[in-house]
């Protein structure tokens, strides 16, 4: 009797260490992110505006908006994603639900994305560069930086992807086999809608690299401020108007912190829309 | 059904194009790195006495070790606070609070690694500095670090917690076990590759990080002593020199991006290694 | 749904179709439009930007892409053929005599150290051995009793050819504390750091001073850095900013070259804390 006293106390004890450590965890985790958001937007506030998002850029960055730096980024985003979401949910896909764990062809991709999630990114900028601006003749343009970008995101959207589709129950598919619904319906019908939350958190995360990444767009997209009037042409992203705002312009550190704020809440509107989506579809394909 | 025998074959098409595009990479990689790996020894990139390419020294290690000390320091860091956020958004915080800490995280995970790099110029390095100089540092490199594979953590933990089946936790609740209980004998093992996987991409991330790394770290190419010395990091290094690289000096920096992945890559399969010992 | 993975399909594969049409639209704009790309170091990049938009602006017919990378990328690429124009700030070496530079603009490099430290200037001696270690406290120099933290720069850069070179001495015997890239890096650690000295771009110096940022520039031997003093040509440490070409430059090439060294871009050289060249 006495034992039991102890041994329940003792686990109450671990309860409450376990809620403490993770209450502690999470408020250090929001102090400091909160004080980057807030410095974020001490420093770059005052310079944002109207005119901020819809002006061309003058004097190096320094004045000016970033209307051009804008399109260009959304452009290049645009075809990432548009190349890299098929080939990676195609990917993931076959991975999970189509092949065996220990096929050869299996193995192979899977190693492939180890490999690709292993490049480091300036080293993608470089292949980009060689490969899609030199050998195919693209040039420095939009197209070689969405190109480059889609390799890079290809390991993160197709292994967030399949463990989405992993975790989906088994029972669902033998339900789906027992009411003799062919294995492309089941997907389309039970699987891939169970799964889209997983997947958009990939993408999510995915979009959020590509809108931050530097290295490889600097090899690849180029440095030209202007308006971009076809693919082809070169443009700036904003990651990388930020990098050079603040590396290499000297009193840019405005228009960089301003330009950090319309990228951050560039992302939260996809994030929501994203999210939004995500869930809508696995409601109206689940309970209909 | 037609459409089940042919969707397969397009699917591996599909897989066909990412295998494909590691091999262009990887043949990319070994053919810019050829003439070091042909014409100087790969002993050199050991024994030689420091790295001073323009005087023809090619040491790697102090930055291989810059490498692995920042990235395990930051994944030390990381890998509680993420796990921790994701339990407390999952089980611990009441729904309004949980949803807004999981918008918080959200956002953060698309902070561009350049503003962590210039907050943590801006505001780490002058704080380090004032209680121990130099201030760009390890410390400030495993912060910084920290911040930006945080979120993916947490993401990715989250995910996989959520998608272990209701039943589960529900048979768990049934026999009584207690909210940690739960977590640490159902939750966590089933999630357990889900988690890993998200490790490993955060590892990764942590592994090839440039720009973050290169703004608060200082990149002197030496064994750091504390973690208040500055070390320079692999990826940095690629990112400082590549432009203004040539001849030999450019092929080194090829063979530190092969051995950047070729270290991702042990950590990708010892990953691999315990999810398959965890089920056997 | 066969209509949902007939899309897919469609769409998995249109990037391949675009590819090859882009490689076709590629090879022919090349061809027919007149387009220009300059390409090279980092520090001229956004002066040649501002530049190239003017030339535009009076030759709307014409377009002209600016890349950065560093001078030596602006060589290589010169070199290869993939840029008509190659920037670079530094003047060429010995084995680069086959390319033709023209001097756009004049840039000097001054010593800094941040506004609260009392040390008021030194001799090149004392700079080459703060650099090599051989000093290690501001005390030794009139300052206050605390550690010296070096800045330097990476390998490869020209300004760190021209700073090693004043103080004679090889890349591999300075013993620095911090390493950066670019010049606002620079100026953001020295700010950053009281202790701190580093060499940045004189222009981009004075104009933070202006701005109210806690930096000095130190006299080098005995003469005030100052942009005036690099137009007077007694500053002992200053670079051109060059323009380079493959042979000599002809059409769009040679009319870019002379509308940037002509007095039409004067206002566009200061405005970037440069100093303008008479082109004859």
């Amino acid at each position: 009797m006495h034992d039991a006293a102890r041994k329940r106390s003792l686990r109450k004890l671990r309860e409450n260490a376990a809620q403490c450590v993770i209450y502690s965890a999470v408020m250090l985790v929001s102090a400091v992110f909160i004080w980057l958001l807030i410095d974020l937007l001490r420093g770059g506030l005052s310079h944002l505006s109207w005119e901020f998002i819809t002006e061309l850029p003058r004097d190096a960055g320094r004045a000016g908006g970033i209307a051009s730096i804008l399109v260009s980024t959304l452009l290049i985003l645009l075809v990432a994603v548009l190349t890299a979401v098929p080939v990676a949910w195609m990917t993931a896909i076959l991975l999970a639900e189509f092949v065996a764990t220990g096929s050869w062809f299996g193995k192979a991709v899977r190693f492939s994305l180890y490999v690709l999630a292993g490049v480091p990114s300036i080293v993608f900028g470089l292949f980009g560069n060689a490969f899609f601006c030199v050998y195919l003749g693209l040039g420095f343009s939009i197209l070689s930086g969405g190109l480059t970008l889609a390799c890079m995101l290809l390991p993160i959207l197709a292994s967030t992807a399949e463990a989405g589709l992993r975790a989906v129950p088994h029972i669902y598919r033998l339900t789906a086999s027992a009411l003799g619904l062919s294995r492309a319906a089941a997907l389309l019908h039970l699987i891939l809608p169970a799964a889209a939350p997983v997947m958009a958190a990939g993408l999510l995360l995915g979009i959020g690299r590509a809108l931050a990444e530097t290295a490889v767009l600097l090899f690849t997209s180029g440095y030209a401020e202007r308006m971009p009037d076809s693919l082809l042409d070169s443009g700036r992203a904003l990651a990388l108007h930020i990098f050079d705002l603040s590396m290499n312009v000297p009193g840019g550190d405005e228009p960089a912190y301003a330009s950090a704020l319309v990228l951050v809440s560039l992302l939260l509107c996809i994030n929501i829309l994203a999210m939004k989506f995500a869930y809508g579809l696995q409601r109206s394909k689940l309970m209909p | 059904m037609p459409i089940d025998q042919w969707l397969p074959g397009v699917l591996r098409a599909g897989a066909l194009i990412a295998l494909l595009i590691m091999l262009f990479i990887l043949i990319f990689l070994i053919g810019e790195s050829w003439p070091v790996l042909s014409k100087l020894s790969i002993a050199q990139l050991v024994t030689d006495s420091s790295w001073h390419p323009l005087e023809g020294a090619y040491n790697l290690m102090p930055m291989l070790t810059g490498t692995v000390l920042a990235s395990t320091g930051a994944l030390l860091l990381a890998i509680p606070l993420g796990l921790a956020s994701a339990l407390f958004t999952l089980f611990y915080a009441p729904r309004y609070l949980a949803v807004s800490y999981k918008r918080l995280i959200e956002l953060l995970a698309g902070i561009p690694s350049v503003v962590f790099g210039f907050w943590g110029l801006t505001v780490l390095v002058p704080l380090i500095n004032q209680w121990h100089p130099p201030g760009a540092s390890l410390l400030a490199g495993i912060l910084v670090l920290t911040l930006m594979i945080l979120p993916t953590v947490t993401v990715t933990a989250h995910a996989a917690l959520a998608a272990v089946s209701d039943e589960l936790a529900r048979n768990a609740a049934a026999l009584g076990l207690s909210r940690w209980g739960t977590i640490q004998g159902v939750m966590l093992p089933a999630a357990k590759a889900g988690i890993s996987a998200g490790i490993m991409l955060a590892a990764a991330r942590a592994l090839g990080e440039t720009m973050a790394v290169l703004m608060v770290a200082g990149n002197v190419v030496q064994y750091p002593e504390t973690v208040f010395d500055p070390v320079r990091t692999l990826a940095a290094n690629i990112a400082l020199e590549t432009a203004y690289a040539m001849g030999d000096h450019r092929a080194v920096l090829f063979v530190s991006g092969l051995l950047l992945m070729g270290l991702i890559m042990v950590f990708s399969a010892l990953a691999e290694a315990l999810e398959k010992q965890q089920h056997a | 749904m066969q209509e949902i993975l007939r899309c897919l399909v469609v769409n998995s594969f249109c990037f391949v179709l675009a590819m090859g049409y882009a490689a076709q639209l590629g090879a022919q704009t090349k061809n027919t439009s007149q387009r220009l790309v300059v390409t090279g170091s980092s520090t001229i990049a956004p002066l040649v930007n501002e530049i190239a938009r003017r030339f535009e602006s009076t030759h709307p017919e014409m377009r002209i892409d600016v890349q950065t990378g560093g001078s030596s990328r602006g060589i290589t690429e010169v070199r290869q053929g993939i840029a008509a124009i190659g920037m670079v700030s530094r003047a060429l070496k010995s084995d680069e005599r086959n390319l033709h530079a023209f001097t756009i603009a004049q840039d000097g490099i001054g010593v800094i150290v941040h506004a609260s430290n009392p040390v008021t200037g030194f001799s090149r001696q004392q700079i080459a051995d703060i650099y090599t270690g051989k000093i290690t406290r501001w005390k030794v120099l009139g300052g206050a009793d605390e550690r010296i933290t070096v800045i330097h720069k990476a390998e490869g850069r020209s300004t760190l050819e021209l700073f090693v070179d004043y103080i004679q001495r090889r890349n591999s015997e300075i013993k620095p504390h911090v390493i950066i890239g670019d010049n606002a890096q620079g100026i953001k650690a020295v700010t950053g750091n009281p202790h701190a000295i580093g060499y940045v771009s004189i222009g981009a110096a004075e104009f933070e001073i202006r701005r109210g940022l806690p930096l000095r520039l130190l006299p080098l031997d005995g003469i005030a850095a100052s942009v005036e003093a690099v137009r007077q040509g007694i500053f002992p440490l200053s670079r051109p900013l060059n323009l380079v070409t493959l042979g000599e430059p002809q059409g769009l090439a040679l009319e870019f070259i002379e509308f940037a060294r002509s007095p039409q871009v004067h206002d566009l050289v200061e405005a970037q804390y440069f100093i303008p060249v008479n082109a004859d």
